[in-house]
C-alpha cells in the first residue's frame, strides 16, 4: 500500500510594490498549495527562504500584521476565517497594505 | 572648530531618515530621505574600532519594525536576513518599535544594546547583526505592572557603564532599573523620583522617566528628565535629588550629558504635562555645569516663537573637543550648536516630526 500524497493546486499570489524587493522584484508568484491548504500554509510557502518577506506580512506571533490585508478571490480573509481561510485551487490571493499613516 | 573630519548628523523623522553632514558644524548639507514613509524612532552611530556603522530603527505602519545598518555612511543599508530583533514564538509578543540603539563602551566593541516596545532590552555581541532578548528584564516580576506612556510601553534608555558591568534602563512607564551584573538581574532604582500621576506619588517603580543620561567622568552620577521633575543621582541611582530649581519648567523629554566633562548636562523644558510647548512659546536649551545646582539658558539662533515639542531622542551631543549639541522639533526643524549649546544654527526645516538625532565625527 503506497503512502498517500496530498493533491496540490496552483494558485496565484499578487505581491504589492513595497514588498517586491523581498521577492526578487516579482509582482506575481505562482504557487502550489495542498487541497486542504489555508492562507497560513500559503504564507509559510511564500516565506520559505524569504524570512524578511514573511516578517513584513506576519508578526512573530504568527498574526497577520494589522495594516496588511489578504484577499482570497476578492474576499478579505479577516471577514472569513482569518489565516485559516481555505485557499482553493486556481485562486488569486492578493496581499495589499491597508490605509494607514498620516 | 575642533572637530577633525566630517560631522555626520542622522535625523530620524516620522517619514524617513535624513543625513546631514558638515565640515565645520556651521554649514550643513542635507541628503535625500532614506526609508521614505517609515518612522525612524531611533538612530545610532557606532564609531568604535576605527569604523563607522550607522543604525536605523525603522517602523513601517504596514509592514512592522526592523533594524538596519549601513557601513558606507548611509549610502546602502543592510537588514540581517533573519531579522535582528525578533521575539521567539514562545514569548507571546511581537516587536512594535525600536526606541533606542546604544553602542556599548569602547572596550566592548561588538556590543550594541537596543531598547524596545513592548518594554524589552536586547543585546548584540556581533556589532548589531543579531540581538538577543534580555531575559532578566523580560521575565522580571514587575513586568506585568509596567504601563504605557502616550507613545507606548517602551524601554527608551539603555546606559551600559563604561567601567563595570552596571547597566541602567529607563522605561515609560516603569522608571529606572539597574543591573549590577551585566543584565542578568535588575532592581528598580527610583527613590526620590516622583510619580505625580499615581495614587502613591513615591512608588518603588512605575515612574514615567523620560530620559536618563550618565556623566562621562563619574559613571555613578546620573541625570534624569522625568514626567514632571528633573533629577540627579550621585550614587548610581540608589537615590535621586531634584535639580529642577532654576529651570522654567520641570517637564520635558530631553536629557543630555557632556561627552567628557563632569557635571555638565542639558535639558529642553516644556511648560507642563497638559501644555507641551516651550515655556512662553520660547524655545531654549538649558545647561548646567555644576551638576544641576544652577542652569544657564541658551537660545541664540533659535526662533523667537516655537510651539513644537522636542522629543526624548530628538537631541544629542557629539564627541568633538568643543561638544556639539543637536536637536530637532516636532515641527521638523533641526538645530546644531558648535559651542556646547550657547548658539545654534538651523540644519534643516520643514522635515516631518523629528523623532531621533545622533551625531558623530567621521573621517572626511
Amino acid at each position: 500500500m503506497g503512502t498517500a500524497v496530498a493533491a496540490t493546486n496552483s494558485v496565484t499570489v499578487l505581491i504589492p510594490t513595497l514588498l517586491r524587493p523581498y521577492i526578487d522584484g516579482r509582482s506575481e508568484v505562482s504557487m502550489s498549495v495542498p487541497d486542504d491548504g489555508d492562507v497560513s500554509a500559503l504564507l509559510d510557502g511564500l516565506g520559505e527562504g524569504r524570512p524578511l518577506l514573511d516578517q513584513r506580512i506576519r508578526e512573530e506571533t504568527g498574526a497577520l500584521r494589522r495594516y496588511v490585508n489578504i484577499y482570497v478571490d476578492g474576499e478579505d480573509v479577516r471577514r472569513l476565517d482569518g489565516l485559516g481561510t481555505a485557499v482553493p485551487g486556481g485562486a488569486t490571493i492578493m496581499i495589499i497594505q491597508s490605509v494607514a499613516g498620516g | 572648530m575642533s572637530a577633525a573630519g566630517t560631522t555626520l548628523l542622522a535625523i530620524g523623522t516620522k517619514k524617513g531618515l535624513w543625513l546631514a553632514s558638515s565640515p565645520d558644524r556651521e554649514t550643513w548639507t542635507l541628503s535625500e530621505p532614506k526609508f521614505l514613509m517609515e518612522e525612524i524612532p531611533s538612530v545610532g552611530i557606532d564609531t568604535r574600532g576605527g569604523r563607522t556603522r550607522l543604525f536605523a530603527g525603522r517602523m513601517s505602519w504596514h509592514f512592522g519594525p526592523c533594524i538596519a545598518h549601513s557601513d558606507d555612511l548611509g549610502e546602502t543599508w543592510t537588514e540581517p536576513r533573519e531579522g535582528s530583533i525578533r521575539f521567539g514564538s514562545d514569548d507571546g509578543a511581537a516587536l512594535e518599535r525600536i526606541w533606542q540603539i546604544q553602542p556599548d563602551a569602547e572596550h566592548r566593541p561588538g556590543v550594541v544594546w537596543a531598547g524596545c516596545q513592548p518594554i524589552s532590552v536586547w543585546k548584540s555581541t556581533d556589532h548589531g547583526e543579531t540581538f538577543e532578548l534580555n531575559r532578566g528584564l523580560w521575565d522580571h516580576p514587575h513586568r506585568g505592572e509596567w504601563g504605557a506612556g502616550f507613545g507606548g510601553a517602551a524601554a527608551h534608555t539603555v546606559l551600559p557603564s563604561p567601567v563595570d558591568e552596571t547597566v541602567h534602563v529607563a522605561m515609560s512607564t516603569g522608571g529606572v532599573y539597574r543591573s549590577d551584573d551585566g543584565g542578568t538581574s535588575w532592581q528598580p532604582r527610583n527613590r526620590g523620583i516622583s510619580a505625580p500621576f499615581m495614587p502613591d506619588p513615591d512608588p518603588e517603580f512605575g515612574q514615567c522617566v523620560h530620559k536618563v543620561a550618565r556623566d562621562a567622568v563619574d559613571p555613578d552620577r546620573l541625570f534624569a528628565q522625568n514626567h514632571h521633575g528633573v533629577y540627579a543621582s550621585t550614587d548610581r541611582g540608589d537615590s535621586w535629588q531634584s535639580i529642577a530649581e532654576g529651570l522654567p519648567a520641570d517637564f520635558g523629554f530631553v536629557m543630555l550629558s557632556h561627552p567628557r566633562r563632569s557635571g555638565t548636562a542639558w535639558v529642553i523644558p516644556l511648560k507642563a504635562d497638559g501644555e507641551r510647548i516651550p515655556p512662553d512659546g520660547h524655545l531654549k536649551v538649558h545647561r548646567t555645569d555644576d551638576g544641576g545646582a544652577t542652569w544657564e539658558a541658551g537660545d541664540a539662533g533659535l526662533p523667537t516663537a516655537e510651539y513644537n515639542a522636542v522629543l526624548r531622542d530628538a537631541a544629542c551631543v557629539d564627541t568633538a573637543e568643543v561638544a556639539g549639541v543637536y536637536f530637532g522639533t516636532r515641527g521638523g526643524a533641526v538645530y546644531a550648536s558648535a559651542d556646547e549649546g550657547r548658539t545654534f544654527r538651523e540644519v534643516a526645516r520643514n522635515l516631518p516630526d523629528v523623532l531621533s538625532v545622533r551625531a558623530a565625527v567621521v573621517p572626511a
